[in-house]
């Protein structure tokens, strides 16, 4: 049995007396690429962000990489050092260069020295192979690129856990592969992944499951081929018409 | 089929198509609109110059500045430099203006903390906090400045007690109808070694950031710069003082007679209109704050915090250079505002430069070179104020495309 990266027991959510998340159980093993899809407000987005703590829970628990997610600070801090996260609107620091974005967080959260910090920043950028915009400002990048850099500054804090928030939905046609071709490199170097995308094609090519969500339950989980194949839910199966065409 | 190649060599812009009417040539409108504006100012300085120039005639006044070196003839009630009523009306309008830019100056810095502290206040989580913010600037900024300046007068003069029973605080500093009269310090020779104690602080925080900066970048490790400098530039005058002997001596305030000798004094006016446009201007400041923190979008604190960042480092590193951009332009407005309301001083009888301006007018008769050297002065006022900041905003300005 391999270790669990993140686990969720009857997680509950709401916003006022909207409930957002309803009884949410998760099981995500260590090196498992999950793709979430699911109708807009069905809570896909606030499920994830609630495993870096940028949304509270208010029932059941959250454990990551052994840390529950607690109200206790000091846990919160731990939590997020280990989990990336990459986000629709990429959230680029405007006001630094590509490289300053890349090492602001190693040097002011994990103390790395200057050089470290670059040397790694360069690594990634490399990795997400724009390494010749590093001195540039975010501001003067394409969409597609802006998302890399974004990866790659997520990716310099050497997380355990990455997380995805519709990478691609803010991104032109044409730049939408650029992105996922980084995050295909990812998945295969056996980073934990959650991605909430509607990218079927990338689902099909990296997942180990894709979990369907519809007001704010998981409706139905499966390994892609059978989730796309065989689908078991009526609502699943008119979601996947719709977006299949 | 065919397949559009693209072009090998890159051909140059094509010559403007002729042939388009006079009438519609955006260069002609252009010269056209800027010769008629050019024409109707010079038409209008010509109707105010004739006129002012009739009119005097008429009043049987010319126009000179030869009034300046006259006597004034008047008391103001507190001035930086030496004045009296035999100095000139030059020098009255100086020392106004010299109580101007005190005023101006003391009330851009407590406005601004005030503003910045208000600021982030309202934007507290913590609901009473925020409550308090918000009650004191919707209060305060919907209500004329002129009128507080007036019930700030009435507070602050009124229930204070005459001279005799004036409250003390320590016995060194008083409260009375007469003002605040603080101890004045006194310094003797050698004095300056305080002074250079505090520059040598300041230099020595400037080196010890650069250094604290080099060796973060060298080793990761992160010094807490100002929470060492800050007690260091504190004490540095002191200590300063203290090896050369302690040369400082107070002058304190002594109830003689009627009133009190010695010290300096605040007088009641210039604390009345100080403490008004300091509370008025804050909340002007504080909501510039509070927009331009919020101008930053939410998802800048979100990466900030899903890379693990701290709140407080959050906020200097990412939130605040953001925000600044967008403070500083409506801040210089602020600032200008300020300086101009000051010259409500008037309404309390505080000698600024309106004031003094006006009752040399009254006496002088010379209306049009009053107002002239009132509005030049002001207007440089602004102007300096305005280059200052936009100097700070091209410097605060972020890197785009």
């Amino acid at each position: 049995m391999t270790e669990s990266a993140v686990v969720m027991k009857s997680v509950n959510k709401w916003y006022g007396q909207f409930h957002v998340l309803r009884d949410i159980n998760l099981d995500v093993k260590k090196g498992e690429r999950i793709v979430i899809c699911g109708p807009s407000g069905s809570g896909k987005s606030t499920m994830i962000r609630c495993i870096n703590r940028l949304e509270e829970h208010q029932q059941g628990d959250i454990i990551v990489d052994g840390i529950p997610l607690t109200t206790n600070v000091k846990n919160i801090d731990d939590v997020r050092r280990e989990v990336g996260m990459v986000f629709q609107h990429f959230n680029l620091f405007p006001h630094l260069t590509v490289l300053e974005n890349c090492t602001l967080a190693p040097m002011w959260v994990r103390k790395e020295p200057k050089a470290q910090a670059e040397e790694t920043a360069m690594k990634f950028l490399k990795r997400v192979k724009i390494p010749e915009q590093a001195l540039k400002y975010p501001g003067q990048l394409s969409g597609g690129q802006q998302q890399r850099v974004a990866i790659a500054r997520a990716l310099c804090m050497n997380p355990k856990i990455m997380l995805f928030d519709e990478p691609t939905s803010a991104l032109d046609p044409e730049m939408i592969k650029e992105v996922l071709d980084v995050m295909v490199d990812l998945a295969q170097g056996g980073m934990t992944m959650l991605c909430v995308t509607h990218e079927m094609a990338f689902a099909r090519q990296v997942a180990n499951r894709v979990i369907f969500m519809d007001q704010g339950q998981i409706v139905e989980q499966n390994e892609p081929n059978e989730f796309f194949l065989n689908p078991q839910s009526p609502r699943t199966k008119l979601f996947l018409e719709q977006i299949l065409h | 089929m065919t397949v559009n190649t693209p072009h090998s060599k890159s051909v140059p812009p094509p010559a403007p198509a002729g042939g388009v009417s006079w009438f519609y040539d955006p260069k002609i409108r252009g010269y056209a609109s800027q010769i008629i504006v050019v024409a109707l100012l010079l038409w209008g300085l010509y109707v105010i110059i004739g006129n002012t120039q009739a009119n005097l005639t008429k009043l049987n006044q010319n126009f000179g500045f030869g009034f300046l070196t006259q006597a004034a003839g008047f008391d103001l009630s507190t001035s930086l430099i030496e004045y009296s009523s035999t100095s000139t009306y030059g020098r009255a309008i100086f020392a106004g203006l010299l109580n101007t830019i005190l005023v101006a100056v003391l009330g851009i810095i407590f406005a601004t903390i005030i503003g910045f502290l208000v600021g982030v206040m309202r934007l507290s989580k913590n609901r009473v906090v925020a409550g308090a913010a918000t009650l004191y600037i919707e209060l305060i900024r919907n209500v004329p400045l002129l009128l507080q300046i007036f019930m700030w007068y009435a507070l602050v003069l009124k229930p204070l007690p005459g001279v005799k029973d004036a409250h003390s605080l320590f016995g060194i500093v008083f409260l009375s109808k007469k003002g605040i009269v603080m101890p004045h310090p006194n310094f003797g020779p050698g004095a300056w070694a305080g002074l250079l104690f505090l520059v040598a602080a300041l230099v020595g925080t400037w080196l010890f950031r650069r250094r604290a900066r080099k060796l973060q970048d060298e080793t990761g490790k992160i010094t807490p710069v100002w929470l060492i400098s800050i007690p260091i530039i504190i004490l540095s005058p002191f200590i300063g003082l203290a090896l050369a002997g302690w040369p400082l001596a107070f002058d304190y305030p002594e109830l003689k007679g009627f009133n009190f000798s010695g010290g300096m004094t605040m007088v009641p006016e210039m604390a009345a209109l100080l403490i008004a446009l300091i509370v008025y201007s804050a909340t002007f400041i504080a909501e510039t704050v509070r927009s331009g923190i919020q101008a930053v979008s939410h998802g800048q604190s979100e990466a900030s915090s899903a890379l693990g960042l701290s709140r407080g480092r959050a906020l200097r590193l990412v939130i605040i250079p953001q925000a600044m951009r967008v403070i500083i332009p409506p801040l210089a407005s602020q600032y200008l505002n300020l300086t101009k309301n000051s010259s409500l001083a008037i309404a309390v009888g505080f000698p600024d430069l309106m004031y003094a301006g006006g009752t040399v007018n009254n006496q002088s008769g010379k209306a049009i070179e009053v107002v002239f050297i009132l509005m030049v002065v002001y207007l440089s006022l602004s102007l300096f104020t305005a280059a200052f900041m936009n100097w700070f905003n091209s410097r605060m300005k972020m890197v785009e495309r």
